[in-house]
């Protein structure tokens, strides 16, 4: 087991949403999950899931934007339900965000200086004009921009990929324990999307923040990041050492997401699709949540949901075939995850 | 083989706007919109000539008497005189303003208060949200004008503040509902959250983020208001329910209908205010068409 | 000697420009290119490069500011840009189709699918009776791996993926001889993107159709085309068969762009293209890359290289190549 201090975590979240006034309709899009970031070492951590596993749900849960239905998140050791107004400020300053849009991330009436001024005048980061004029260049400087060609512009003159760029200097910036980045490179050209995530990587290993880094793109969150939770509709299909869970998955979801993705290499074709059609009707609710698309479902899986198992050191897998293995009995996820002392550097 | 060095081209803005801001921007297009702009003029060419008859022309010649009564234009009185004697020019000279007035107050009241609710009711929704709507949507089941007539024939003096500051109670209701469903849709925007994450608290998001992203609308709903407040003080000085005192153009009217103008064929009496009236909406109009073509931008003819 | 036969599509010079206030801004600037029969030709391009302004063009559905400046595009050996609208439109569903980005809503939410499909086809004079309609469509989901229930309901009852694959059964329902597939799986998971593209493959391998596929993805390209064309700020860099561009590209911007793709075969250090797509209403004088480009040379900032064409059907836009061949040509 590893000894991480945990910084942010979320015990058994659940979120449903209700639609509707007369007939109200129920959507469970988070699950009992439960995750920790931890404080040291920092680290990257992706959570990859297509739309509607719960990964956007559980990065506004976890940024304290949106409230649980049921379970605690907790920074610090403190519930931020129950923090006090300033307490909750600290929270909102050292847990930071970057949105998936470059363009909505911008109020079209100001220029873009704005929201890097603001955040200096609120948290009370510079003492002069001067002091924040210097904070700032030094920031966008740290993400590869250029503050000549930024500064003093307005959202609409700059391209997609400079846009992304400020809001990470935005975050750097406020010099924050964790950067929550939702899909940070999913609206932005492939040329520039290499260039963020490796400056994502610089901030993790030259100011120690950690990264939580939400995406439906498995190649870059094999790319940029340690460990990877894989959320099927809001449940836990796989998660652990990325090399491991990408490469050797053993969750059919994740077997039906790895194939799927469409290699950069014309000699590694798709195979034959692999996956099962949808059942219609017949389905408990109560048991596995895959259970309509799974090739190697059983009557069980559909009775009672698996329990996490162990089949690895570092990776854990919700499905029956790996019980032999042993549950996997820890309530933090992150004791499954692997430590950053024992990965590899990477090949320049 | 000479390898110059790359250049990154100098001017690296990808629009190559020159550095305009959106307001300059929005001043810029409200420009370009003819509708608008013939509007605006039209409004303006009341205005002024508002404002040049009141310092021009002597008050007193808007008093009973102030000439020989029923007189058809001429040189000494430019649109002739009333049955009463007032000079029908002054008349409208001092009554065009005072119809304006009662708009401007009106329209103040009215967007001020609709405004401020409408944000209220969008940003912060739950309890707000529901107690807010609840009472506009009861407002607007009030039929305002048949309120507006029993109040004032109740009281025996009216004033044009007074009249504006009623008529502005019961004009919030349309400016709530539309501030309101803009905000519910901009509050989800992700530079809202941004600002959240800059330390922003919620009231100054509504003031600094979401107030200026709205003033286009601020702005119809502002021009909507006034003219519908014209209307209803002239529709209520012209059936007598209005200020009596002080010149307006429905009190014009009131009187001109009174003493049977029209049978009399006393057109300088009966045709002028209307007209004036005619220009008046057909301004208000072209205003609020342009306004909303401006802050939609699918209304847009061009680019 | 190719005949119109084997070559469905041609495209010669294509220019298309948006009129705005401040002048025209060349979103295509004189691409030509040939698509044989029922080949899978993949056009890649980042934001600004003019793929998708390409994709309406060639079904000449582009629409104001946006207009067709030059050139000439061949269907069947007949240039459409000389026909009016009524030949145009019968053109279009029997002889070129299209297959809209995933995002837009194509469908009519308020006609149940089987109606709108036969809408579709009766307004391109295909006539039927009630059941040969109701056969033929069946027949065109089942192509596509729908169910025939689908045929009854409405566009709001299907996911995502069923829709797009609705879009492609009305592609194929005439036999066309060019399909282009403009962005289809944008908005679309990864899972759902893998079948829509195995359905638009299988389509049209079996009617014969030459396919354009028009997007970013390489990775789709790689899975999907025979043939790849390098689109950069309008114009055509770079074309060949997808294993000479992916492990032989010559032109500069196709060389960093697939060494920025990343995979999952081990971690390494990420780069990107520095600099920013340059604007289409000034673009640079010379080589529309040369201000990105490592290798850029005094001639590449003056004169605009041309698309030559070298071995194995590659060919490629850079002066480097053609300076290397006249110093080889001095020197031998």
């Amino acid at each position: 087991m590893n000894e991480v201090t945990p910084l942010l975590e979320c015990r058994d979240v659940s979120k449903t949403f209700v639609s509707g006034t007369f007939r109200k309709r129920y959507n469970l899009a988070l699950d009992k999950t439960s995750l920790t970031i931890a404080d040291s070492p920092p680290a990257i951590t992706a959570i990859a899931g297509e739309s509607g596993s719960g990964k956007t749900t559980l990065a506004r849960v976890l940024l304290g934007l949106l409230p649980p239905t049921s379970g605690q998140v907790i920074y610090k050791g403190q519930d931020i339900a129950e923090m006090s107004r300033s307490e909750f400020r600290d929270f909102r300053r050292e847990v930071q965000v970057i949105f998936q849009d470059p363009f909505e991330s911008y109020n079209p009436f100001y220029k873009v200086d704005h929201v890097l001024e603001t955040p200096i005048r609120k948290y009370g980061l510079a003492k002069n004009k001067t002091e924040a004029k210097e904070l700032i260049i030094d920031a966008l400087e740290t993400v590869g921009l250029r503050p000549s060609e930024t500064l003093g512009r307005y959202p609409h003159q700059l391209s997609g990929g400079q846009r992304q760029r400020i809001m990470v200097a935005r975050a750097v910036m406020l010099r924050p324990k964790i950067i929550v980045a939702d899909e940070p490179v999913s609206m932005v050209d492939a040329s520039l999307r290499a260039t963020i995530l490796e400056t994502l990587r610089t901030l993790n290993d030259e100011f120690g923040i950690s990264i939580l880094y939400i995406t439906h793109d498995l190649t870059t969150a094999y790319q940029v990041a340690e460990n990877i939770i894989v959320l099927y509709k809001g449940t836990v299909a796989e998660a652990g050492d990325v090399e491991k869970v990408i490469n050797s998955p053993t969750h059919p979801y994740t077997r039906l997401l790895v194939d799927s993705i469409p290699q950069p290499d014309p000699d590694l074709q798709w195979g034959s699709d692999s996956s099962v059609s949808r059942l219609t009707g017949g389905l408990s609710g109560h048991g596995c949540v895959f259970y309509d698309r799974c090739p190697i479902r059983q009557d069980r899986c559909d009775e009672t949901p698996p329990s996490l198992y162990q089949p690895d050191k570092y990776r854990v897998t919700s499905c029956y075939a790996y019980e032999d293995s042993g549950v996997f009995d820890s309530p933090r996820l992150t004791d499954a995850f692997i430590p950053a002392s024992e990965i590899a550097p990477i090949q320049g | 083989m000479s390898t110059a060095s790359p250049q990154i081209a100098p001017s690296d803005s990808i629009t190559e706007d020159e550095q305009i801001g959106v307001f300059s921007a929005i001043l810029v297009m409200i420009g370009r919109n003819k509708t608008l702009v013939a509007g605006f003029s039209l409004i303006l060419l009341i205005g002024l000539f508002s404002l040049f008859g009141t310092l021009l022309i002597d008050p007193e010649r808007t008093e009973v008497g102030a000439g020989k009564p029923a007189q058809s234009p001429s040189s000494e009185h430019l649109l002739g005189t009333d049955q009463q004697g007032r000079d029908v020019f002054a008349d409208l000279a001092y009554g065009t303003p005072a119809s304006l007035i009662i708009g401007l107050i009106a329209g103040v009241i009215g967007v001020g208060i609709g405004t401020a609710l409408g944000f209220l009711a969008g940003y912060y929704r739950g309890y707000w949200d529901t107690f807010i709507s609840l009472t506009t949507d009861v407002f607007l089941t009030i039929p305002a004008l048949l309120v507006l007539v029993v109040i004032a024939s109740m009281t025996t003096v009216l004033s044009i503040e007074a009249m504006g500051l009623l008529i502005g109670f019961f004009a919030w209701m349309g400016p709530a509902r539309t501030i309101r469903s803009q905000v519910l849709s901009l509050r989800d925007r992700s530079y809202v959250d941004v600002a959240k994450f800059n330390g922003v608290r919620d009231i100054e998001i509504i003031w600094r983020e979401l107030v200026p992203t709205l003033m286009p609308y601020i702005a119809a709903s502002f021009v909507g208001t006034v003219a519908a407040a014209i209307l209803a003080s002239i529709g209520l000085s012209a059936l007598g329910l209005g200020p009596q005192n002080e010149p307006s153009l429905g009190l014009t009217i009131y009187w001109s209908v009174t003493y049977g103008a029209l049978i009399r064929e006393m057109w300088w009496w009966f045709g002028p205010p209307i007209v004036v009236i005619v220009m008046l909406f057909i301004g208000l109009f072209l205003m609020t068409a342009g306004l909303d073509q401006v802050s939609n931008p699918r209304l847009r003819t061009s680019v | 000697m190719t005949t119109t036969k084997d070559v469905p599509l041609r495209v010669e010079n294509l220019e298309v420009h948006y009129h705005t206030r401040k002048g025209p801004v060349k979103a295509v600037d004189g691409v030509s290119f040939e698509l044989q029969k029922g080949e899978r030709l993949g056009l890649v391009g980042e934001s600004g490069s003019g793929k998708s302004t390409i994709a309406l063009s060639l079904m000449v559905a582009h629409k104001e500011p946006a207009k067709i400046e030059g050139g000439k595009i061949f269907l069947n050996g007949t240039d459409m840009l000389t026909l009016n609208d009524n030949e145009v439109r019968r053109k279009r569903l029997s002889e070129i189709a299209m297959v809209p980005q995933g995002a837009l809503n194509s469908l009519n939410p308020v006609m149940r699918v089987k109606d709108q499909m036969i809408d579709g086809l009766k307004a391109h004079g295909v006539s039927k009776s009630q059941d040969e309609f109701a056969d033929f469509i069946a027949e065109l989901l089942t192509r596509v791996g729908l169910d025939v229930a689908v045929a009854e309901m409405y566009p709001h009852e299907l996911s995502g993926g069923m829709k797009q694959r609705v879009t492609i059964a009305l592609s194929i329902s005439m036999n066309p001889s060019v399909i282009i597939a403009d962005e289809p799986t944008s908005a679309l998971d990864v899972v759902v993107q893998r079948q829509i593209v195995q359905t638009l493959r299988e389509a049209q391998d079996r009617i014969g159709a030459a396919t354009i596929l028009i997007g970013h993805d390489m990775g789709l390209m790689a899975q999907f085309a025979t043939r790849i064309g390098i689109m950069y700020a309008g114009r055509l860099v770079e074309i060949g068969p997808t294993k000479e561009i992916f492990n032989n590209p010559k032109h500069p911007y196709t060389q960093m762009l697939i060494s920025s793709l990343p995979n999952t075969r081990g971690k390494r250090r990420l780069s990107g293209i520095p600099g920013i797509t340059p604007s289409l209403l000034n673009p640079p004088p010379g080589c529309v890359f040369h201000t990105r480009c490592p290798q850029a040379t005094e001639r590449c900032m003056i004169e605009i290289p041309k698309l030559v064409a070298e071995e194995n059907g590659h060919s490629w836009a850079c002066h480097l190549y053609t300076e290397a061949k006249s110093e080889e040509e001095v020197t031998a």
